[in-house]
């Protein structure tokens, strides 16, 4: 079969295998970019969130073969040195607990203030409600949108975004 | 102690008290040094002060941590419990995760909230200990008294002259000298690092994707699997068919395991799909015809005989029957899962003499005697590696996703990681058992309490003594109000499903019900929530404070909203004492928690916002079981399969949740599990405020609050 290309973390990758395959597995068992995680495998979590041409994502559910051409982020490729305004904000408020679901939660986040660069208490509900945290972190979480939406505003003071 | 033992610097064995001491030294030659020894680990065991810490002449502190974390904070709190001691410099500090060292205590894991309780002085005294390796490093350097020097801040300061040797300079001369015993550890009042609030080490590696958990391992060669398990309990493979699935894209291997059939290929995927393909018959066993409500109809029958007394006061019966008022209650809770975010997994490298096993895991040592049973090494031919866990909850503990890895690696010949679908690790988890409880209670003319029976149907799981399983009675027969007569009895009513501890265990839902009734007590009585508890604790000071501390800042008896209502519960577990105060709206069909307030007694905090992130994580991990959490049976099998059937609070749901500490000098308690056990209580309660209507089963339904 030939190779689908698309674009990872900003370079050009090509990936031979099942198209069906999804997105999840290709970057943790074939590209070794094991930061976006395995929860439920039906798009019912959100551990596996990437981004796709700036949208956020359920990589456990998204083939392969839908990538092709299309901008793919992953928490090891949203900033250079663990530094976007969301990681940040994370650190600063000490969010994360066992840590598993947290790259889908900051890749969610990020994808939230991409769009919205104040969100109001609902805007976190209603972007966030769909990433489970096992640990209870919600309180944190939301805290540190909050943050990462100062912290946002003081590197872009105009529209946030990747 | 024997004068003719000599030092080594990895002797730590245990006390008669259980506890670990520094200073109990064998020589390497003598026989149970060998033994000791076994299993030995870590990069950087050659030059190390002792079996937790590690001076690099990079001026690096490396600390081992011998606990696992699964989010509780202990990679943390504990280094704040060496580093107290040793005076390094926190932005110095480097933390690994050790082997199996019988210098760690002889069973290495994280169960009941234990880490800092067993943790509290052995880490202080290897701190210490370390800390005046390097002091006499340095006074030999000098020449001088050591004194005449003191350690501060990754260094030794000779205070005649001021001169200064960093720890990395004296690295070297201090792994050379034999460990002192019996340093003087720190008075609380010199403490800097203990019991201020200290950010969490793991947190820059878990915010990038960094942080390594089990299913993130990767080994050259290494292969991935997933099996397929009888959907019955107890049930075995009777034939089964892998035509297809050995047709299917990367599999490599179709192998029978003692759990099942396991599909190795080149990626977890792949394994998946064609386990999926397996054509099995399964012999189904005595399981197959188990459903929820004949479970039920035989706990309802049970309930009706005197079962094996747990707790006897007084004469019960007696004091029931000349009650002026009497009212009685049936409770129940379901059986539930685990559901961890990182689904069960393993990852095996069984060679012919050696075994190798990356896994995240609550029970190290237990994970080890499982690589041991599978393989039939011996134990220093397996070495186990600690990962971080996405979540235990008392899951991990258990050692079955180990052998089942360990099982397919030996079998196939190459490294596997075998991942558990989340399917396959909510349909064949060890739950917590679901349960059924009926209680009476007497009130004399002025509405205090005369009597109490609690009658326990629930799985045994645990602690069995006379025919009462400690762990399954717990939160009613350890009731601590002051009751004059009180009779507690138990059946042991097992269908078959697996059952283990779930964070809180047997307190998960006994609190619920415990707290419940003697709300329905005071009611009864025409009493106040809060001072009916208030007066029947008069006995039991720490709980009495934070019962009082909690009332204080949820502003109990202030008036609410309009169809808002408070409820308080308690708990005493894990060495600490617990309250909470909950506020909820039943209206329009939506049952909301707006807030919980908590108060808390866990004696000499570490780290406050670690116990402040677990005590908000037990209230959520407790408010998903109270409202949504349930796993039911048909024909022996789970019903419930992912997310969507199994559901979990979310952030819109989210109370604002406050934390108050109780100032103590008392011993360190736990707290992973300390709020977990009186959310459900407290909320139950408050609806009850707010509504009339008393919640006696969970997960609540707003439907039967109708």
């Amino acid at each position: 079969m030939a190779a689908i290309q698309f674009t990872l973390n900003g370079k050009p990758q090509a990936v031979d295998a099942v198209p069906a395959m999804p997105l999840l597995w290709v970057l943790r068992d074939s590209l070794g970019l094991t930061g976006t995680k395995y929860g439920c495998g039906m798009a019912l979590c959100g551990a596996c969130t990437v981004h796709i041409n700036g949208q956020p994502m359920r990589s456990c559910s998204t083939p392969l073969s839908s990538v092709a051409g299309k901008h793919v982020t992953t928490i090891e490729g949203l900033s250079p040195d663990g530094d976007h305004p969301v990681q940040r904000a994370w650190v600063e408020e000490d969010v994360p607990q066992c840590g598993y679901c947290q790259s889908g939660q900051i890749m969610t986040a990020a994808a939230l203030l991409s769009k919205t660069s104040r969100p109001t208490d609902a805007d976190i509900d209603e972007a966030m409600r769909n990433n489970i945290c096992r640990c209870g972190a919600y309180q944190s979480i939301r805290k540190a949108v909050h943050l990462a939406a100062q912290y946002q505003a003081a590197v872009k003071p105009a529209r946030g975004g990747e | 102690m024997s004068p003719v033992m000599t030092f080594d610097r990895r002797g730590f064995l245990k006390t008669a008290a259980g506890g670990l001491l520094l200073g109990f030294h064998l020589s390497r030659g003598s026989k149970l040094s060998a033994a000791v020894s076994d299993n030995a680990s870590g990069n950087v065991s050659d030059n190390k002060l002792n079996a937790w810490i590690h001076v690099g002449t990079d001026d690096y502190v490396t600390l081992f941590i011998h606990k696992a974390e699964m989010g509780q904070g202990t990679v943390t709190s504990l280094s704040m419990l060496l580093a107290e001691e040793l005076e390094c410099d926190w932005k110095k500090i480097r933390t690994e995760f050790p082997g199996i060292d019988r210098a760690f205590g002889g069973n290495q894991g994280v169960v009941g909230s234990q880490s800092i309780r067993s943790s509290w002085q052995p880490l202080r005294q290897a701190g210490a200990s370390a800390r005046e390796m390097l002091i006499q490093a340095a006074a030999q350097k000098w020449g001088v008294d050591k004194d005449q020097c003191r350690a501060e801040n990754n260094a030794v300061i000779n205070t005649a002259t001021n001169a200064r040797l960093s720890y990395g300079e004296l690295a070297e001369a201090a792994a050379k000298i034999a460990p002192p015993t019996g340093v003087a550890l720190k008075d609380p009042s010199r403490f800097r690092i203990i019991g201020k609030p200290r950010k969490r080490l793991d947190t820059p590696e878990k915010t990038t994707g960094r942080a390594m958990f089990g299913i993130d391992v990767r080994v050259p060669n290494m292969l991935y699997a997933a099996a397929a398990r009888c959907p019955v309990f107890g049930g075995k493979v009777a034939s089964f068919d892998a035509t297809k699935a050995k047709s299917m894209p990367g599999v490599k291997h179709v192998v029978q395991i003692p759990s099942g059939v396991a599909v190795v290929a080149d990626n977890t995927w792949n394994a998946i799909q064609a386990r999926n393909a397996l054509v099995i018959q399964w012999d189904e066993g005595a399981h197959a015809g188990l459903n929820s409500a004949g479970i039920r109809k035989e706990w309802v029958e049970l309930a009706n005989q005197p079962g094996a007394v747990a707790r006897q006061d007084g004469d019960a019966a007696g004091a029931l029957a000349g009650a002026a008022k009497k009212i009685d209650a049936v409770y129940e809770a379901p059986y539930l899962a685990h559901a961890p975010m990182e689904p069960l997994n393993c990852t095996a490298d069984v060679r012919a003499d050696s075994c190798e096993v990356w896994a995240s895991t609550q029970g190290q040592s237990s994970a080890l005697q499982e690589a041991v049973r599978v393989t039939g090494l011996r134990p220093d031919q397996v070495k186990i590696n600690t990962k971080y866990m996405g979540g235990g909850f008392g899951r991990r503990a258990r050692a079955d996703y180990i052998g089942e890895a360990v099982a397919a690696s030996k079998a196939v010949g190459a490294p596997v990681q075998l991942t558990w679908a989340r399917e396959d690790d909510m349909q064949q988890d060890w739950y917590r058992p679901a349960s059924y409880t009926r209680f009476a209670g007497g009130l004399d003319a002025d509405g205090w309490p005369v009597a109490m029976t609690s009658r326990i149907i629930c799985p045994p799981f645990g602690g069995m003594r006379n025919g009462v399983s400690s762990t399954a009675t717990e939160g009613i027969a350890d009731s601590p109000y002051a009751i004059p007569n009180v009779m507690v009895d138990y059946h042991s009513a097992d269908p078959g499903i697996p059952v283990s501890y779930w964070r809180s265990v047997g307190y998960s839902q006994n609190t619920f019900f415990a707290e419940s009734f003697i709300d329905e007590l005071a009611a009864a009585g025409g009493k106040d929530a809060f001072e009916f508890r208030r007066k029947l604790l008069q006995k039991s000071p720490r709980a009495l404070a934070v019962l009082e501390l909690v009332a204080e800042k949820a502003g109990w008896g202030n008036p609410l909203p309009a169809g808002r209502g408070r409820g308080i519960a308690l708990v005493n577990n894990i060495g600490s004492f617990t309250a909470e105060v909950a506020e909820v709206s039943v209206t329009q069909g939506k049952l909301k928690v707006h807030r919980v307030v908590c108060a808390v007694d866990c004696g000499h905090v570490v780290n406050p916002s670690g116990v402040e992130q677990q005590i908000q994580s037990g209230i959520v991990y407790g408010l998903s079981a109270a409202m949504k959490g349930e796993i039911t049976i048909d024909r022996g099998r789970v019903q419930q399969a992912n997310f969507h059937q199994y559901d979990v609070l979310r952030i819109d749901e989210m109370p604002v949740v406050e934390v108050y500490l109780v100032p103590s000098q008392a011993a360190p308690g736990g707290i992973g599990e300390a709020s977990v056990p009186p959310i459900a209580a407290a909320v139950g309660n408050a609806i009850f405020a707010a509504t009339g209507k008393r919640v006696r089963k969970l997960p609540m339904r707003v439907e039967d609050l109708a």
